[in-house]
């Protein structure tokens, strides 16, 4: 039985990425040290040592092994704690679409919402709010073919999709909040809509959800510093 | 009920060759359809309408798309001759550093080829920093998977393969011996595997077409 020193988080309360490794650990309720990084001001020793490569959290660090990566991190919790509450599907399709999913959520739809952020101009981040919508309705149609009637993603439980999505949740608020859009509406995501209460509720996930209003001054502040730093100067 | 297996691929994309070489590996017989991207089947279209890309494997009838996650699926289904390894540590260091293959390696190795001549140094040093940190992962192995192919090996071709056949296009030489002997030797014990010769591209008709991609892609970066 491992005791608590031996799994460690780095992270940070804003990530999303961090959310999964924690979610999951909660789900498979393995007890570990939380190690907030305060990344504005410098990266810690420990973070630079075990994420050489890309000196960003998450990092789970597991005895003396550093896994990075969040859906490497949350597979790699599934396949050790193989006696808790399953993660990933049981299927092999169901589990390949779970993965797709996850993939489309990090590589096209996220990074969109990213763009947001370093948008010059309300007119700029308006445009891109019809294709994270887009996006969420793609979502919403996955959610019925995959929940089956059921809860979640994962059916009963929360699963893997769930995880990759619903970590995102909080800053999908808080972009509804700065551009005064709606993107979960009761109009074309009614699903995900209860769903995103569900997942927010959940025991797995309330205590690392962060809340929208903090999270809001938090994306105020780094949006200050990143249009700072792409200013040109002369 | 036998198992029908197709793969709707492209002779040159590498992430088609990745499931191709994937399914020979593990003897899964299978239809290959090549599909022609600038008119793309309209099968292609309904198995991957998300992405409308290649490779999508349909596995008795139900499709697979991204080739990592095609990759994972294959090794799930046919469990002979594993793609991954078995201890959950060697597989997430696997599957980290195929990402990183990806999403790191493959775009500083295009803008350092693409890069106008006063950028180019910093963007090669780029890569080839990010080249030898995968090399280091080759230490002391004859294969990123250990002593026979394995994911990371599969997903690592498009550095053997494409990134020979751009030299040629381009000039720029990546991965030199000196600089890289460990990854040069891997290069050199994957020519040698049959059942990679079968899946790789030919050499000329690569070139060729690669070559015409290259142009096209300077005169856009002009304009």
């Amino acid at each position: 039985m491992l005791k608590s020193e031996d799994v460690k988080v780095l992270g940070s309360w804003s990530s999303p990425f961090v959310m999964r490794a924690r979610i999951a650990l909660n789900i498979k309720s393995v007890n570990y040290e939380y190690l907030e990084e305060r990344l504005w001001e410098g990266k810690s020793e420990l973070l630079l040592k075990s994420n050489p490569v890309h000196k960003k959290i998450p990092v789970l660090i597991h005895g003396d092994k550093p896994i990075c990566e969040s859906l490497v991190i949350v597979q790699y919790i599934d396949e050790v704690w193989s006696s808790g509450p399953s993660i990933l599907p049981s299927d092999s399709h169901e589990r390949a679409t779970a993965r797709f999913w996850a993939a489309y959520l990090d590589e096209k739809w996220f990074p969109t919402m990213k763009t947001i952020g370093l948008a010059q101009g309300e007119d700029a981040r308006k445009a891109v709010i019809p294709q994270l919508e887009e996006g969420l309705v793609l979502l919403e149609e996955a959610f019925g073919k995959c929940s089956k009637g059921k809860p979640f993603f994962g059916g009963d439980q929360i699963g893997f999709q769930d995880i990759a999505f619903g970590c995102f949740l909080g800053w999908l608020r808080v972009t509804e909040k700065m551009n005064g859009a709606k993107l979960l509406s009761e109009d074309k995501t009614p699903a995900l809509l209860e769903w995103a209460h569900r997942f927010c509720s959940d025991a797995a996930v309330k205590d690392v959800m962060p809340e929208t209003d903090k999270l809001a001054e938090f994306s105020k502040m780094i949006m200050a510093k990143m249009r700072a730093a792409a200013t040109p100067k002369s | 009920m036998a198992d029908e297996v197709k793969l709707f691929g492209m002779w040159a994309s590498p992430y088609s060759l990745r499931v191709e070489l994937a399914l020979k590996l593990k003897g899964i017989p299978y239809e290959y359809i090549e599909e022609d991207l600038s008119n793309k089947s309209s099968l292609l279209l309904k198995y991957n309408p998300v992405h409308q890309k290649i490779p999508v494997l349909v596995h008795n009838g139900k499709p697979v798309a991204e080739s990592s996650v095609i990759l994972e699926y294959i090794d799930e289904i046919w469990r002979d001759n594993p793609v991954l390894p078995q201890d959950p540590y060697d597989r997430a260091m696997a599957r980290f550093w195929a990402k990183f293959i990806d999403e790191k390696i493959q775009p500083t190795a295009r803008n350092a080829n693409l890069a106008e001549e006063k950028e180019r140094e910093q963007a090669v040093e780029e890569c080839c920093q990010q080249l030898k940190m995968l090399e280091n992962e080759l230490q002391g192995k004859p294969f990123f998977g250990g002593d026979t192919m394995g994911y990371l090996d599969i997903a690592a071709l498009v550095i053997a393969f494409w990134f020979e056949v751009v030299r040629e296009v381009v000039g720029l030489d990546l991965i030199t011996e000196e600089r890289f002997p460990i990854l040069c030797k891997w290069i050199g014990k994957l020519q040698d595997i049959d059942v990679i010769n079968e899946c790789r591209p030919p050499k000329e008709k690569h070139v060729n077409y690669v070559r015409a991609r290259y142009e096209a892609a300077k005169a856009a970066a002009s304009n």
